[in-house]
């Protein structure tokens, strides 16, 4: 057992996180910045924290993940990170040369209270900034919410530093697509394709986090959101926001900076969000809904009537980001699956109560913590099991201890791909999670039927 | 090429025959460089995380707790604690208004809750800054519980990662003579510097005991506190790797008089080399044990080599890049290539120190290149000037060899083969084969275009065969 410290008694843990389900604000900017076109994020603080939340995405994507340091030193930790960041400009600039420099802080810099804006006030007027180039920031110290607060964050910083209205409207919306993968931006794009939207998407990691084997090393790839196409956003006729906590405060921010009208939406994961999405699509352009899609929808909807009887009443655990939580909640109650305990690392009265709504009429009382870890939510499968856990690599270990199978999704994935490939998200995203789900439940149908009841046909 | 190296850095890089050999290395990382280097607390925490029976407690804010957590394949024989994740996961009111309390809290809660022999406390740069007193803490919740609680000074800024290890090894040195060493033999010793990934410190306890050489304390692969408390009763220490536990060696020595052995258990002369230095160390008290030691490595060879001889036939005159965290592997790894026939393009180091670079300097062939604390952008450029075949980094490194189109092997924390002893090497072999060789490369666009016309009739010929 490798969790054999966790106790069925569940007593009050005021002071400790055990095993979470959530990680820090940086690596979620670094994740955003990535889905800018030949940006380089920077990281000011000390190298340890760039060089984990490197290590990290290279673990989730196996691609390549460049980010800068300020290199913090003791020096700098007492008088301020401001002659590392000036270096670090021009060095970045001369040696890289990149379009936008994203700066982020960590906990360190925070702390001692470095002010970017000055800073970079101060490279600018040092002439460390190239003509036409940039450098945005972001302050993400993580004893503050968690990393999608940290993709929020620097979603809006795009936002505050380059959306601009040049008063002509133009026929095109702004889709914020959430703190997704590489394969779920490229799906909501071809959604709006498919509908004969066109489309401003920020950010987008797709081509930067999903690149194809070339021979060649890019260390600015193809993919991500251009500054023009930003710069443009403030002149869309809408924004969607996908996912309440990771876009809603850019959408927000653009709305009241460039008066683009926002719509927030739950991410399009399941029937019903995907509905929504393809229906506010569908409204806020006037347009109609082509059969191609329908068609999607109704091939999800054959899996379910075909094999709804599997689906019936399995009790599911899971952890991950609310957005997520909340969408793929909503789909498995609609299929007739019972999520039974949920748990994130991410705080918000909101998503508890969003939760129970959603789960009101299951015949078991939902457990929900946020902010809860991953500790918590074993003790809960301790007491009332489950069927299927669905949720992160760290999920693994609950699940061999007491032997559930595991869907993964979320973020990190360390020991399967798929994710940057596949998407979760829209008709066909929600067919792959069915897939998913059918193969973990009907594999250990197989494995633990009885001869006398092993089926061939299923 | 030349505009990939910062200016800065063009000591920290060098190609030998061109100029005499000089190098600056222990610098700081430039500003603004995207360094593959790591910081204190990760040096810390690499070192002492595969104690296994230790309670492990960051404190600090959530990142770098999960960023640490299981993520090295320690592998354990017994318990399995330090597979947790423990955070005092610090939130804004603490930073402010301090985290003590909190630590305080989370410590007496976790060690009535678990039972742990000892436990280490991390802090990390924000405990640094805001000025907790962890030292303080501890004792207080050491005097209360009654068990070992070791602060570990980890706060990243203070240095890289080899101030993390310094710090590790202080933290450990506080537990070694606190233990009973009434039953050890006088052929005894402690195996410091090996972390057991993939089960590497097992190969050489085997070899030891089949030298009839008792283990005192394994420091820290499949680690345990008791052990650890006791390691004082050892009569020699046997140190691998070039930072990580030299310094608790030394304080050893010092303190206790126990002299120790820098040792490799990677490639064959190295492997060899140290388990015969052992042998000589103990052939006073015992004559046989020389002769326990060339029957052990006579086997061990005749097993292996007709089996190497296979893989060297298909690698012979392949060319390696290296490019890892300590020197001294870096040394072993030299050794090991040319066992295969291969030769070493680069090879490089984070945290390297000039007498190491001075080394790698007299045993690799002109033409090579040296570097220090090197960047993605310009490990890249090297790999493509000297189109090598094989790249040996860490976790950031693999994606850069893959998308270039050439081999990689894991010689670091996520290694799954065990690539130490006799048996290492030939699961080294087997590795680099297994990628050297892979048929993918063959389909990249990079290789492609080395091939031959009539090579490229074969690969279209396969890829049709494929699609079939
Ligand atoms: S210090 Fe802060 S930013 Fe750095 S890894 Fe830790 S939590 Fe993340
Ligand atoms: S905050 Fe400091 S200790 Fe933590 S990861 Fe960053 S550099 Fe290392």
């Amino acid at each position: 057992m490798l969790l054999r410290h966790t106790t069925k008694e569940i007593t009050e843990r005021s002071a400790l996180t055990i095993n979470p389900a959530k990680t820090c604000q940086p690596i979620g900017a670094m994740y955003a910045a990535l889905g800018i076109h030949g940006c380089l994020p920077h990281s000011h603080g000390s190298q340890g924290c760039c060089a984990y939340h490197r290590s990290a995405l290279t673990r989730h994507y196996k691609e390549p993940v460049m980010a800068a340091t300020s290199s913090f030193t003791e020096g700098a930790s007492v008088f301020g990170g401001q002659a590392n960041l000036v270096q670090a400009i021009d060095n970045i600039f001369t040696v890289y040369e990149p379009e936008v420099i994203a700066v982020h802080t960590t906990c360190l810099s925070e702390t001692i209270g470095d002010d970017i804006p000055q800073i970079t006030r101060k490279a600018e007027a040092d002439g460390k900034i190239p003509q036409g180039k940039y450098v945005i920031h972001v302050n993400t110290p993580s004893y503050v919410g968690t990393h999608v607060t940290g993709f929020a964050n620097m979603t809006k910083a795009m936002v505050d530093y380059f959306a601009e209205s040049a008063g002509q409207k133009i026929d095109q919306i702004n889709i914020i697509p959430g703190y997704v993968e590489p394969s779920d931006m490229e799906e909501i794009k071809r959604i709006a394709q498919m509908m004969g939207v066109r489309v401003v998407m920020f950010p987008d990691t797709s081509k930067v986090l999903n690149r194809p084997q070339t021979g060649k090393y890019d260390m600015f790839p193809e993919g991500g959101v251009t500054v023009e196409a930003l710069k443009t956003t403030g002149d869309s006729l809408a924004t969607i926001g996908l996912g309440r906590l990771a876009s809603g405060p850019a959408a927000q921010a653009l709305d009241t900076k460039c008066n683009v009208p926002c719509e927030i939406l739950d991410l399009p994961i399941g029937f019903k969000a995907t509905d929504r999405f393809v229906d506010t699509l569908r409204k806020t352009l006037g347009i109609t809904v082509p059969d191609i899609i329908n068609n999607e929808r109704g091939q999800l909807l054959d899996i379910v009537t075909d094999m709804h009887q599997y689906f019936y009443g399995k009790k599911v655990a899971l952890a991950g980001d609310p957005d997520h939580l909340i969408a793929l909640t909503e789909f498995l109650v609609s299929i007739d699956m019972w999520p039974i305990h949920i748990v994130t690392g991410t705080s918000g009265k909101k998503f508890e109560s969003r939760i129970r709504e959603i789960t009101k009429d299951s015949p078991y009382t939902t457990n929900v913590k946020a902010p809860g870890d991953m500790f918590l939510l074993h003790q809960w499968i301790k007491n009332e099991p489950a069927d299927l856990l669905m949720g992160n690599t760290y999920m693994k270990y609950i699940a061999r201890d007491e032997d559930i199978p595991l869907v993964r999704m979320g973020f990190p994935i360390l020991d399967r791909i798929g994710h940057s490939y596949f998407p979760i998200v829209g008709y066909r995203g929600g067919m792959r999670l069915l897939e998913k789900i059918l193969d973990a439940i009907l594999d250990r149908q197989d494995r633990d039927a009885p001869e006398e009841s092993f089926e061939l046909v299923m | 090429m030349a505009e990939t190296i910062f200016a800065e850095r063009k000591d920290q890089v060098h190609r030998k025959g061109e100029e005499p050999f000089q190098m600056t290395c222990d610098k700081e990382s430039l500003a603004g460089a995207v360094s593959q280097r790591a910081c204190v607390f990760c040096g810390s925490r690499v070192v002492l995380y595969p104690i296994t029976d230790a309670l492990h407690l960051v404190h600090g804010p959530i990142g770098c707790a999960v960023y640490t957590w299981d993520i090295r394949g320690a592998l354990s024989s017994g318990p399995e604690l330090h597979r947790h994740s423990y955070s005092t996961d610090l939130q804004e009111s603490d930073v402010i208004f301090g985290g003590e309390d909190k630590l305080y809290r989370a410590l007496t809660q976790l060690i009535d809750r678990i039972n742990p022999k000892a436990a280490f406390v991390y802090s990390t740069c924000i405990v640094g800054i805001i000025g907790d007193d962890l030292a303080g803490v501890c004792r207080k919740v050491e005097h209360e519980k009654g068990i070992p609680v070791i602060p570990v000074e980890s706060e990243g800024f203070k240095g890289n990662k080899r101030a993390g290890y310094n710090a590790a090894c202080r933290a450990m040195f506080q537990l070694v003579g606190t233990g009973p060493i009434d039953d050890i033999s006088p052929l005894s010793v402690n195996i410091l510097g090996d972390f057991n990934l993939a089960g590497e410190i097992w190969i050489v306890r085997e070899y030891l005991e089949r030298m009839g050489v008792q283990v005192v304390a394994n420091i820290t692969g499949d680690g345990r506190v008791d052990d650890l408390r006791r390691a004082h009763g050892a009569a020699l220490n046997l140190v691998q790797c070039s930072g990580s536990t030299i310094d608790l060696a030394k304080m050893m020595e010092e303190k206790y008089g126990i002299p120790f052995l820098r040792v490799s258990y990677f490639g064959v002369e190295d492997m060899a080399d140290s388990l015969y230095k052992i042998a000589e160390f103990f052939k006073d008290i015992d004559p046989q044990v020389m002769e326990r030691t060339k029957a052990l490595v006579r086997d061990e060879l005749s097993e292996l080599y007709p089996r190497l001889k296979e893989y060297r036939k298909a690698l012979e005159g392949k060319k390696a890049a290296i490019y890892v965290g300590g020197a001294f592997k870096a040394f072993s790894l030299v050794k090991a290539f040319r066992h295969l026939g291969m030769t070493v393009a680069l090879v490089g180091s984070q945290t390297g120190t000039e007498e190491d670079y001075k080394e790698l300097h007299e045993i690799t062939d002109p033409g090579t290149i040296i570097v220090d604390d090197s960047n993605p952008l310009e490990l890249s450029s090297f790999l493509q000037e000297k189109d090598v075949d094989i790249f040996v980094g860490g976790v950031k490194e693999r994606p850069i060899a893959y998308k270039l189109g050439v081999g990689f092997c894991d010689h670091n924390h996520e290694r799954k083969e065990a690539l130490e002893g006799f048996v290492g090497m030939l699961n080294f072999a087997k590795e680099v084969y297994a990628t050297v060789m892979s048929p993918v490369w063959r389909f990249t666009p990079r290789k492609r275009a080395y091939l031959s016309k009539s090579q490229e009739m074969d690969v279209c010929h396969e890829i049709k065969a494929i699609q079939n």
